[in-house]
């Protein structure tokens, strides 16, 4: 039988991928977002098998919640990498330094 | 072996590898659909799991909407992958060790906390048994305000989405109504006076 672990490791190594993807494409906004994508389905994952093996589908509604962030944060993401190509013609991280920051 | 522990290598295997080339493929297009396809053996683990709703919702939601939305945005961009790609294999052996410890330290909490001696499924739910139906009453009755403020905060994504990306075009045959609307006689219509001029009598 499948152990509550198998699942929770599942979602570290989800996570984990996610994580050297943030490493990895630091220079594009796009992969970004999907990396982002990932780390809240590893998350995700973690809370329904927590709610199958505790027998409590309070998890479950914690998902349907992130899963609405996690949509708008990816409209709005979008709209604004839209917005940041038109005005600047690049998507690359080390070039958006208008703000001095 | 079990079906479901069958199932379950499968698509995990399939979900790690999909996640795996997200992250590290050349191409933007390929690695939203690598992603498509991470998110969908994710819903089917999701279904052995017994969260049938979640499993439909993240393929509807997730591989119907926000992919098909990422995709769009990847293909009307013009990027040079050349300078995005720099220093990728230089990130990459760092970017290794740090996932890799990352992964060994929730492993190994994980397993020793909830290894197979801690905790054990459930059995399965009579076929009866409608997981919409159970979430629809605790999101109805328990989490009614947070389900409030959940489609409160869709309804101001679809508004910050249009007016960050609205814009008025110079070129475009745009025509404004409110101005079609306020115009008057003299500003289309001219009338000249002029001498008829004196020809033959009809």
């Amino acid at each position: 039988m499948i152990s509550l672990s198998h699942y929770l490791v599942l979602g570290a190594i989800l996570f984990g991928i996610s994580v050297v993807g943030i490493f990895l494409n630091r220079k594009n906004v796009v992969i970004l977002l999907m990396s982002i994508e990932l780390l809240l389905l590893a998350v995700n994952m973690n809370f329904v098998a927590f709610s199958r093996y505790l027998d409590d589908t309070a998890g479950q509604v914690f998902v349907f919640f992130i899963l609405t962030v996690a949509a708008a944060e990816a409209a709005i993401g979008l709209a604004i990498l839209i917005v940041l190509f038109r005005s600047r013609r690049t998507i690359n991280i080390e070039e958006l330094d208008s703000l001095k920051g | 072996m079990t079906f479901v522990q069958f199932c379950f290598y499968i698509f995990s295997a399939i979900l790690v590898f999909a996640a795996a080339m997200v992250v590290t493929i050349r191409n933007p297009v390929k690695s939203a659909l690598f992603l498509v396809l991470a998110f969908f053996s994710a819903a089917c683990i999701w279904i052995t799991l017994e969260a049938e709703f979640l499993a439909i919702v993240l393929v509807l939601v997730y591989v119907g909407a926000v992919m098909v939305l990422f995709l769009f945005v990847v293909m009307m961009l013009d990027i040079d992958l050349a300078v995005l790609r720099a220093g990728f294999a230089r990130y990459l052996p760092v970017g290794s060790v740090i996932a890799l410890l990352l992964i060994l330290e929730i492993a190994l909490v994980m397993t020793t906390t909830f290894g197979p001696g801690e905790f054990t499924a459930p059995g399965a739910h009579p076929a009866d048994y409608s997981n919409s139906k159970e979430l629809g009453r605790l999101i109805y009755t328990v989490y009614v305000y947070p389900f409030e403020i959940a489609a409160i905060i869709l309804l101001v994504a679809i508004i910050a989405a249009i007016a960050l990306t609205m814009r008025r075009r110079p070129d475009s045959k745009y025509i404004d109504p409110s101005k079609q609307v306020k115009v008057n006689r003299d500003d289309r219509l001219r009338i000249v006076k002029m001498k008829s001029e004196g020809g033959k009598q009809v």
